[in-house]
Order: C-alpha cells, then sequence, then structure tokens
C-alpha cells in the first residue's frame, strides 16, 4: 500500500456546545478515491471545509508533506496542492468556462503579479486551462457564458477548475447533487479517471457512485467515525448497518 | 466584441484630439472648466479601480485626494515654486502609503463595514487638517507658487500658463486611462474582477484576495492622489472642504453616472456631473434657486440610483446593441 | 482634576453617549433588519432640530414641539420608506448609498430653502432651567439630566419592545431569516415600514431634545452620522446592545478627550475605531 499523501489526525471542530466533527482520522492515497458517508448533518462538509482552509479545527492536525495543514488560510492550502469543489455550484457566473479555468490555472503561476503584462497572452496559463476543460469534458463549452450552462456542466465546471490548480488532493463535496442518472455516469467516468493520479476524497449520497468509485469508505454520524474500511468491510459492518442504514436498507441502493 | 473594442477605441481617440484641440478654441473660462473636469475624471477612474473593478465600494476617496493637495502645499517653499518632477511622486507616494496603512485596516471589513469605515478614516484624515496648526485649520493653506516643470535648466512647461496646464493634465489623463487599462487586462487585473465575483472561489483557488485588494487599494489611492495634486495646483490652495464625505460623495457619483466598471464610463460621469453643477448653479437660468442647486443635483443622484444603475455609458451600450441588431435584421 | 469636576464630565459623556445611542440604534436597525445603509440618517437627526425650534417658537413650548415633531417625523419616515427606501431592498449598497446621499443633499437644501442658514438657539423650558450646585462654583445643569433620562427610558422601551413583544420577536425573526418570516404569513413590508418610521422618529427625537444644548445649525447631522457609523461598526452592525455600549464608550472618550488632549480630540474616536477593526473586525457584539 503507499504511503497516505494526507492524513488527519483527531481532527476536531465545535461549534459552541456542538461539536461538528470530533476526533476524526482519515488517510487519502494517490490513485484512491476515499469516499466519506453518512446521513445529513454528519458533518462531512464541515471535515472538507477543515481539510480546505475554510475553517479552522479547534483541535487536530492535518498532516500534508511533512506539514500541519491545521489553520492555515485557504489559498495557502490551495496553493499546497489540495483542491476543493463545492456542494453548492461556486464559479464565476459572468464569465465564460475558459476564463472560468483560465483564472484557476493563473493562481498557481508566479505571472499572477504582472500587473502590466497582458492576462490573454500566457500561453503555459492557456494550455493548463485548456487540459482542465479537455478533462472535465468541457472543451467543447469553452466560450459560454459560465452562467448559460445547465446544471451538470456546471458541476463539471466546478471540477475542471480544480483540475486547473494542477491539484494532487481533491477534495469532491457532493460532485452528484442534483444531477441526472445521464451526467451521473459521466461524472463517475470522470472521478474514476482522475483517482488515477489524484487522492480523492469523495462525499457523496449517490451510493450506485460510491460503490462504483470508492477504494476505501468513512462513515460519519453526529461528527465522529463510526467505520472505515473497503467497501467490503463497510458493506458488512453491523455497526453501520444499524446506526446508518436502519438495519434492512442495503448498500446497493 | 472586437468591432466593438475597435469602435471604443476611435471614439476615445476622437476626444482626445477634441480636447487637445479645445483651448484653441475656447475661451479662459472653459479651458478651466474642461481641465477641472479632466482632473475629475482622473479621480473617478481611480476609484472605479476599487468599485468597478474589485468590487470595494469606498467613501471615502477624498482621503487620497485631499491628502496630496494637502502634501503639495506644505511641499512648496512660501516663496518659491517646487519641482513638479518630485512634488508629484511625493504626493502619490504619501497617498500611497496612507493606503497601505488604512487599507490594511479597512479591508479587513467588507460590504455595509467597508463603506462605513472608508468614510470614518477620510472623517480623521478631516479632523487632522482642521483641527491641527500644521494644516492650516479650517482656513486651509494657500500655494502662492505653482510647481514647475525643468529639463535640466529649461523650463518644459509654465503651469501658471492656463493652456500649458491644461495639456500637462491631458497628458497625465491618457497616460492613467492606459495605465489602468493595462492593468486590467494583466493577469493581475483578471484576479481582481475574480475577486469582484467571487472572493470566496477566488481564495479557495489559492489566491491571496486580501494582498491583491490591498495592491488595487494602494494603486487606487496613489492615483487619487495625483488628481488631487492637480487639483490643488489649479485652484491655489487647499481647505479640509476637499477630503470633505461631499466630495466622497460626489465622484462615487461620478463613477454610477458615467458607467462603472469601464473606466472610461466615469470619465464621461466626471464630465455630466460637474457640467450639471455648472448648469444649477446658473444665475441666469435659475435665479434666486440656482444658489439652492445641491437640490437639483440631490433629485438628480436619486434618480440616477433608481432608474439608470448602469449610468450613461450602460445607456449608450444598449442604444449600440439596440442599432446592431436593427442591423442584423436587415442584413 | 477633582472629583466634581470629574463627575460634571461623566455625565456629560454619558448624556453625549446616550444621546448618540438614539441616533445610532435607528441606523443599526434598519442595517440589521432590512438591509439598508441609510446615509439620511444625520438629516434625520438635522429636521427634528430645526422642526424643535420652528414649533416650538411657533406654540411657545418645547413639550409641544416634540409631541408635534414625532408625529411629522413618523409621517416622514413612513412616506419616505414608501416612496423611496422600499425600491432598494433588493439592490446593491452601493446604490442605497447614491440615493441616500442624494437626500442628504435633498433634506440640506430643503432646510435652507424653508428655515434658512442662521444658527438659532433653542430655550430650555423654564420648569427645567435650573441647575443643581455640586461645590461653591460648580453646578449640572438639570436639563442634561433629565435628557440623559430620557434616553434611558428609551433605551429600556427599546430592549422591551425587542425582547417582550410580539413585534419584537417578528423583528428578532425577520433579522436571522427573512424568506421565514415571510412563509409564516408575517407581513414584513409593515414591519420595514414600522422599523424605518421608528428608526426616523428615534434620531429625530434625538435632534429635537438635544436641540436647546447643542442649538440649530445647517449641516448639522452630518458630523452626528459619521460617529455614529463609527458607533455601528465598534458595536457590531444590527446589534442595539452593541449600539448602546459603543455609544457610551464615545461619548466618554469624546468628552473626557476634549478635557485631556484637546490637540487630538477629533481624532480619539476614529483611533478607538481603528483599534476595535484591528482587535474585532466585526464589531464587539453580534445581532441585537
Amino acid at each position: 500500500m503507499t504511503e497516505a499523501i494526507l492524513s488527519t489526525v483527531d481532527l476536531t471542530r465545535r461549534f459552541g456546545g456542538l461539536v461538528a466533527v470530533s476526533k476524526v482520522s482519515v488517510d487519502l492515497r494517490v490513485g484512491e478515491v476515499h469516499a466519506v458517508i453518512g446521513p445529513n448533518g454528519a458533518g462531512k462538509t464541515t471535515l472538507t471545509n477543515l481539510l480546505s482552509g475554510d475553517l479552522a479545527p479547534t483541535s487536530g492536525e492535518i498532516r500534508y508533506a511533512g506539514a500541519d495543514l491545521a489553520g492555515l488560510p485557504s489559498h495557502r492550502i490551495s496553493r499546497m496542492g489540495i483542491g476543493r469543489s463545492y456542494q453548492k455550484t461556486n464559479i464565476f457566473l459572468p464569465f465564460s468556462v475558459f476564463e472560468n479555468c483560465r483564472l484557476a490555472a493563473q493562481s498557481r503561476t508566479p505571472h499572477a503579479w504582472r500587473a502590466f503584462s497582458r492576462a490573454p497572452g500566457f500561453r503555459d496559463i492557456n494550455r493548463q486551462a485548456e487540459a482542465a476543460m479537455e478533462a472535465a469534458g468541457l472543451a467543447r463549452r469553452r466560450d459560454r457564458v459560465a452562467a448559460t450552462l445547465s446544471h451538470g456542466e456546471q458541476r463539471q465546471l466546478e471540477i475542471a477548475m480544480c483540475l486547473a490548480t494542477s491539484p494532487r488532493v481533491l477534495l469532491l463535496d457532493e460532485p452528484l447533487a442534483g444531477m441526472g442518472p445521464h451526467e451521473s455516469q459521466r461524472m463517475v467516468e470522470l472521478i474514476k479517471q482522475l483517482s488515477e493520479g489524484h487522492a480523492i476524497m469523495l462525499i457523496e449520497h449517490d451510493m450506485d457512485a460510491v460503490f462504483a468509485v470508492a477504494h476505501r469508505l468513512t462513515v460519519m454520524v453526529n461528527g465522529e467515525v463510526i467505520e472505515s474500511g473497503t467497501p467490503a468491510e463497510v458493506r458488512n459492518s453491523p455497526a453501520v448497518q444499524l446506526a446508518y442504514l436502519g438495519g434492512e436498507d442495503n448498500l446497493h441502493g | 466584441m472586437h468591432a466593438h473594442g475597435r469602435m471604443l477605441n476611435a471614439i476615445l481617440i476622437a476626444a482626445v484630439v477634441a480636447l487637445a484641440a479645445f483651448p484653441l478654441a475656447g475661451s479662459t473660462f472653459y479651458t478651466q472648466l474642461i481641465t477641472k473636469i479632466m482632473i475629475m475624471a482622473i479621480f473617478a477612474m481611480s476609484l472605479d479601480l476599487l468599485v468597478g473593478y474589485t468590487g470595494l465600494v469606498s467613501f471615502g476617496h477624498a482621503a487620497f485626494f485631499g491628502l496630496a493637495g494637502y502634501a503639495l502645499a506644505l511641499m512648496v517653499p512660501k516663496y518659491e515654486a517646487a519641482s513638479l518632477w518630485w512634488t508629484l511622486p511625493a504626493a502619490m507616494a504619501a497617498c500611497a502609503a496612507f493606503a497601505l496603512v488604512t487599507g490594511a485596516l479597512v479591508l479587513r471589513t467588507r460590504g455595509i463595514f467597508f463603506i462605513m469605515v472608508t468614510l470614518a478614516f477620510a472623517q480623521m484624515l478631516f479632523f487632522v487638517f482642521h483641527d491641527t496648526k500644521f494644516g492650516g485649520g479650517s482656513d486651509g493653506i494657500y500655494i502662492y507658487n505653482k510647481p514647475h516643470l525643468k529639463l535640466g535648466e529649461t523650463a518644459l512647461l509654465d503651469l501658471e500658463k492656463l493652456d500649458h496646464f491644461y495639456y500637462l493634465v491631458l497628458v497625465l489623463l491618457v497616460a492613467v486611462y492606459l495605465v489602468l487599462r493595462r492593468i486590467l487586462g494583466s493577469t493581475f487585473g483578471h484576479a481582481l474582477v475574480g475577486i469582484k465575483v467571487n472572493e470566496h472561489r477566488m481564495r479557495a483557488l489559492g489566491f491571496p484576495a486580501f494582498r491583491y485588494k490591498l495592491a488595487a487599494y494602494v494603486i487606487s489611492g496613489a492615483l487619487a492622489g495625483m488628481s488631487g495634486y492637480l487639483a490643488a495646483v489649479q485652484f491655489g490652495f487647499v481647505n479640509p472642504e476637499i477630503i470633505s464625505w461631499h466630495q466622497s460623495g460626489a465622484v462615487l457619483m461620478m463613477v454610477i453616472l458615467g458607467g462603472m466598471g469601464t473606466l472610461y464610463g466615469p470619465a464621461i460621469g466626471a464630465f455630466a456631473f460637474v457640467m450639471m453643477q455648472e448648469l444649477f448653479s446658473n444665475q441666469a437660468w435659475f435665479g434666486a434657486y440656482a444658489k439652492h442647486w445641491q437640490l437639483a443635483m440631490g433629485v438628480t443622484i436619486i434618480l440616477v440610483a433608481l432608474y439608470l444603475p448602469q449610468g450613461l455609458s450602460g445607456l449608450l451600450q444598449k442604444f449600440g446593441r439596440r442599432k446592431e441588431a436593427a442591423e442584423a435584421e436587415h442584413d | 482634576m477633582d472629583f466634581a469636576f470629574f463627575l460634571i464630565q461623566l455625565l456629560n459623556g454619558l448624556q453625549y453617549g446616550l444621546l448618540l445611542f438614539l441616533v445610532a440604534s435607528g441606523l443599526t436597525l434598519i442595517f440589521g433588519i432590512m438591509g439598508i445603509i441609510n446615509l439620511a440618517h444625520g438629516s434625520f437627526y438635522m429636521v427634528g432640530a430645526y422642526l424643535a425650534w420652528s414649533l416650538a417658537s411657533m406654540t411657545g413650548s418645547l413639550a409641544a414641539a416634540i409631541l408635534l415633531g414625532v408625529v411629522l417625523t413618523v409621517l416622514l419616515g413612513v412616506a419616505l420608506e414608501w416612496l423611496l427606501i422600499r425600491r432598494l431592498y433588493e439592490r446593491d449598497h452601493l446604490y442605497q448609498v447614491l440615493l441616500t446621499y442624494g437626500l442628504i443633499l435633498v433634506f440640506e437644501e430643503m432646510r435652507s430653502i424653508l428655515w434658512g442658514d442662521d444658527v438659532h438657539g433653542v430655550p430650555v423650558p423654564a420648569l427645567l432651567a435650573h441647575s443643581i450646585p455640586l461645590t461653591e462654583n460648580l453646578s449640572y445643569p438639570v436639563y442634561r439630566l433629565v435628557i440623559s433620562g430620557v434616553c434611558l427610558l428609551l433605551a429600556l422601551g427599546m430592549y422591551l419592545l425587542i425582547a417582550r413583544t410580539r413585534l419584537g420577536m417578528m423583528i428578532r425573526a425577520g433579522s436571522s431569516n427573512r424568506d421565514m418570516v415571510q412563509s409564516l404569513g408575517i407581513n414584513i413590508r409593515l414591519i420595514y415600514t414600522l422599523i424605518f418610521a421608528l428608526g426616523v422618529a428615534l434620531a429625530a427625537f434625538a435632534g429635537m431634545i438635544n436641540a436647546p444644548l447643542s442649538s440649530v445649525f445647517p449641516n448639522m447631522g452630518g458630523g452626528v452620522l459619521i460617529i455614529c457609523f463609527v458607533v455601528v461598526v465598534i458595536g457590531g452592525i444590527g446589534s442595539v446592545k452593541g449600539a448602546l455600549v459603543a455609544s457610551l464608550l464615545i461619548g466618554l472618550a469624546e468628552t473626557f478627550g476634549q478635557v485631556l488632549v484637546p490637540e487630538v480630540a477629533g481624532m480619539i474616536v476614529y483611533l478607538l475605531m481603528a483599534a476595535v477593526l484591528v482587535w474585532r473586525p466585526e464589531g464587539l457584539f453580534r445581532k441585537l
């Protein structure tokens, strides 16, 4: 087994009296999709926000490439190679698909601070943006204004922007939310492809999709991890059956 | 899009040519008036960088305008003229420094807080000059000698002369426009617009948004300082009124009236605003009510806020688009 | 500084702070609940002061002038909300700033046309025109104490209104979740109109009761407005409790500043604000 690129140790976040994430330890490995599942309010999105720097943890560590990321601002974490997509589509609506990706790619370059060189002239940035659009299957929509894309395409754009920052870790927060079956299928294929060069944390409610792509699963309930392991282990875990699935429901969906 | 851009450039070049020719035909009064308008246009364009492109609604922009004026007044010796070569950069640097310090504070806030805090800091500066001796109190300071502009021993321009000053302002106006356009076309400028549209996502993508906003704030402050310096040269004195919040309100009005986020729009706005002032305070037309010209300005501002959110340039663009569409139908 | 002198400054500072609270609480409520930044709020203070002066000289009684003035300014508030403010709810703050700035110019010029540009004094009502002796040569005017008392009563009234009444419940609900209130069938439009009118009346009332102390003069609203912005920034936007604490803080800081360090007194409140921005950029308190 390869070594974990990102791992949390007893990561905890409190909001006043509420413990949204309680002593969570997860490992992410390159080449692996690690799905985090659990009922609404289990603390999955909070966990993502802690990893991406949108929130600072109350206690615990986030180990990544020899450093502790806990409490760093989101832009620093992003620059260290951790990209995320959002549950609620979070893109630049008035810009074209290409410009969305170009901005994302631009964030990686030292050119960003050159106030006097024309932005569209940087070939490496443009190439990176094109590649991200290609990878996310949006090349045909290059010049469309993001606001006019379909919901599914906007979700794809979320991922494309994430990719344009050339991350090693991808945090995908419900990438299938609100998608039709056809669009979902495409997204699942995309995640499968991406898992090859990336460490992926996937938060998702669609169990079909989860079991189609995940190499490893963590189940959260009320902020705590109740089970973690391979899909087969989780499927057969009595704790999971009881707490999350209400006994009879099956994980095949 | 490209046709639109070329059309715009052609119009702008024509406008600059017309401005360059104006002193040849215009009277003293109008040459002075247009000089004042061009100075206000620089002021308004500098604010557009914040309001129109970075999404920062500053209601304290007069702070920079006034600070530069006071900087000049304090730098000029009483009985001789100072050199423009160092007083202008020094005044702008003072504004940049003030922007850096206050920006680091005000940019910790956002939205409505930002509006209030920028206003409050401008007011603080107002009191600095109003309440202290070195600022000359509420009377202000006279600038008896206009700065000179020499290369070696030869005078390039004599700023006491109306038309010399006019051309200096025109050159600076064009330069500021070009510099801002260049900045906005750069990766840095694109990042600013990204911050205006969705700051949260920009941070998630790895942009240190705070530093970008601070840089924009400093650039904007320095350019506003240039306009304040020129205004102080033109009028020959400074007093606390140039920092008052009415000045900040006026320049914000120019930006909206002309159309924010276009650069040339705020310049049009400055023109329209100053012309309206002249019109409403015209005694020949409005008689005893001319002294209440602010009433008409107030009503105009309210109407613009309600019915012309994209400003005059938005109106022109709409008209242009309709015409384009009509022509397309004919083809 | 001996004790009597200190006491006088303390009372002055508290009285000034409480007066600021009347203006600032309306400002912060209008923002916190309606999402509107209202630059014209200082103009209502000015309108109040001028109403007190002109109505008092007409009726001969400040009390009658205040009573009449409150009725008039409530009507003014309702009319403004109906005609203009209502159109701003969905708009960017930028346009709120612009429109309410335009209103300032309109109010200031209307004042100039209707009432002229002179400075006027307003006599303290005879009943209250006494002083309480503190030492042999220091005394404290009763009228200032009355102002503080009235302001305190109003602050208490606002607390009860927000914490204990049905309207207060709707206000609290409305500030945290507009859609929910709407879906409960509460008429949010009416609440907005009431809040705005309340804010206008409070600011105008402050101008009226303070008119005998401050006298009445052009552009008197501007200074009050900006200080109230500082109050709101320090106290936390939308927080009435924060407005009270910050008003008192600023009232005391400015009063003592003028006595102790007169050269920089004008800047003290802004330095205070800068310090709060460094320490707590969201202000001292959150929400009501």
